[in-house]
């Protein structure tokens, strides 16, 4: 990595146009989630009205709450919850396919063949599974799920990546100059996976958005009583045809933050395969 | 195409054996493939009985407040369970009835699992199969459109609209369909599944479109995404090349050269949606009140019924289990190359 490239990354960057309208379009989103609360006008569990009543911006919900307001409230247990799953995914993963990579021979073999395992389990169905025995889930349950569930699909790729840098000359350079494993890894084969794995993490953002709201959906939330996207759906569904805001608001605002991640990644992923060439 | 490269290959998961020919070497793949599947499935079980019973408290999952409360309940749950049997024992006890078709006692009602889940499997499979019917053709024509206007505007703006499509989480889109021709737009489509009184979803033939629809619609921008990918590089190949110079017809070109070398990408792609479908179901079901083992597993996940959770996840871990091996040994039929590598 020389600093000359800098300039040209980031003008090859804005020229991207699926890359720049996916980063606006995440990047309102998320200020929204983050700083939404601030704008509410009124409380996240503040009864203004009838159930279902056509009053405010858009309406109120089944205990008659501001569905404006609880759309403000609502993004920032799904951000968080996503952002913090993705990169406990993306850490483990990282660390199983580069390690297998770099190990090679029986190893490679058996941690690849545990990862089949893992990926047997379509991922809403390893945290429905662990979220029977569990009374009411937590927060931390549902980012360990969503990051255990990624973690074999990111280790996939990663490990796919890392083949490719492993068999490099430079990585034989620093073995023979009697580097250790552990730096080896770190400081020569990471720093040349950076940009495909950068666009599996905009991948993995995605499917987390659409994991925790849809964990939401069927009901499983952290704080039953707090405002969340998922839940909202949930809550306000029966209401569909009366006051179908309560519920068309939250999934449309899912929609569009999975779209703005999903379009990122792409780029990413494009801009990746340009420089390669 | 990053994705494309992500594509398992045929294969890579068991090396050919050498030095055998013939029919020999394919029944020793195929054993050694099977014996993959049973192994995978083997382990899954572990994983679903350890995450089912040990990683949590069931028994204070399904009493909630009651647990303090009410011990001779507590106690009772405890034996059904056999929760007092150290976990290596209850696990074979378990597995052992697995064998013989034995898959427990509902908690929420008393009755046998294998009962209650029959008539779901088969809801869940025609439904899974039906999606896959209507998804492989619109998936494939998608592709193909896209691929004819390739490094044009057409082919952007299709792409742009897959992209857009793939990211959109499954209940999104169908909550989107419900809006549009049941409740909020249009009143065209029941919004709910009727099933008559034992009988099945289909004999009401509306009420499977909007699942079906939006089982389509989440699962084909991914597979047409990848197909285009393949027919573009096929397109840009040698013999390709060589055909249109022959003077062949650009849609001969494109259904003969080109599309029957998108074919086995294709069958990989599908077989991994498909089973992916396996879990879409879970929210899909759910959104409809679809009875199936989707809509079946989040209400036992609810009721935190152990028995029928076990059961249907490993249904769902086996028929994503079972697509994967029937997808490997269709790919490798139809590819002459791997068919040499491993009988030549």
């Amino acid at each position: 990595m020389s600093t000359t490239t800098e300039p040209s990354t980031l003008s090859k960057v804005t020229r991207q146009r699926r890359l720049m309208s996916g980063l606006v379009i995440t990047l309102l989103v998320t200020l929204m989630a983050l700083f939404g609360p601030l704008f509410a006008p009124y409380g996240e569990n503040e009864v203004v009205g009838p159930p279902f009543a056509k009053q405010g911006f858009l309406g109120t919900d089944y205990l008659g709450q501001d569905v404006w307001s609880r759309l403000l409230y609502g993004g920032q247990i799904v951000l968080v919850i996503a952002v913090l799953g993705t990169l406990l995914g993306m850490v483990v993963g990282i660390t199983i396919g580069v390690v297998a990579a770099y190990t090679g021979g029986w190893w490679d073999e058996v941690i690849m063949r545990l990862n089949d395992v893992a990926l047997a389990f379509p991922q809403i169905l390893l945290a429905l599974v662990v979220l029977t025995a569990v009374a009411q889930p937590k927060a931390w349950m549902i980012i360990l799920l969503v990051g255990i569930s990624h973690a074999p699909r990111v280790a996939r790729v990663a490990r796919g990546v890392a083949l490719g840098i492993v068999s490099r000359d430079f990585v034989y350079a620093a073995e023979a100059l009697g580097e250790k494993r552990s730096r080896v890894i770190l400081a020569e084969v990471l720093p040349n996976m950076n940009a495909p794995l950068l666009a599996e993490a905009g991948l993995r953002l995605t499917y987390s958005i659409g994991l925790v709201a849809a964990l939401g959906f069927l009901g499983f939330s952290p704080d039953p009583n707090a405002a969340n996207w998922g839940q909202m759906i949930n809550e306000n569904r029966l209401a569909l045809s009366t006051q179908p805001w309560a519920v068309l608001a939250p999934v449309l605002i899912i929609g569009l933050f999975t779209i703005g991640t999903n379009l990122m990644a792409d780029g990413i992923a494009q801009l990746a395969d340009r420089g390669d060439r | 195409m990053t994705q494309v490269a992500t594509l398992p290959e045929p294969l890579a998961d068991v090396a050919p054996p050498r030095g055998q020919h013939g029919a020999a070497a394919w029944a020793l793949w195929l054993a050694r493939r099977i014996g993959l599947a049973v192994l995978t499935l083997w382990l899954v079980s572990v994983v679903v009985f350890v995450a089912t019973t040990a990683l949590g408290d069931p028994v204070r999952a399904i009493l909630g407040r009651d647990f303090n409360a009410n011990k001779s309940r507590v106690a009772q749950l405890t034996a059904q369970l056999n929760l007092d049997e150290p976990l290596p024992v209850r696990y074979l006890h378990w597995l052992g009835g697995l064998f013989q078709g034995d898959m427990g006692t509902s908690l929420a009602n008393q009755q046998p699992v294998s009962e209650q889940i029959g008539p779901t499997v088969l809801n869940t499979l025609v439904l899974v199969l039906l999606s896959a019917l209507v998804m492989i053709p619109v998936a494939f024509g998608i592709a193909m459109i896209s691929a004819n206007y390739r490094r044009r505007r057409g082919d952007t703006i299709i792409q742009t609209v897959l992209l857009g499509l793939a990211g959109l989480p499954e209940f999104v889109i169908g909550i989107l369909l419900i809006a549009l021709f049941s409740t909020t737009v249009f009143h065209w489509l029941p919004a709910v599944t009727l099933t008559p009184t034992g009988g099945h979803p289909w004999d009401v033939p509306k009420t499977m479109i909007l699942p079906v629809l939006t089982l389509v619609l989440a699962v084909s921008p991914y597979v047409s995404r990848i197909v285009r990918a393949t027919l573009l590089e096929v397109l840009d190949s040698d013999y390709v090349e060589l055909a249109r110079l022959k003077g062949i017809p650009e849609t001969v070109v494109m259904r003969k050269h080109a599309l029957l070398n998108a074919v086995v990408p294709g069958i990989q792609v599908i077989a991994l949606q498909l089973a992916w479908l396996a879990g879409g179901v879970v929210i899909v079901e759910t959104l409809f009140n679809y009875p199936g083992i989707g809509f079946q597993l989040v209400d036992s996940v609810k009721n935190h019924d152990v028995p029928m959770v076990q059961a249907l996840s490993m249904i769902i871990a086996a028929i994503y289990v079972g697509v994967n091996l029937l997808a490997d040994l269709l790919s490798i039929l139809l590819t002459p190359r791997a068919r040499t590598a491993i009988s030549g």
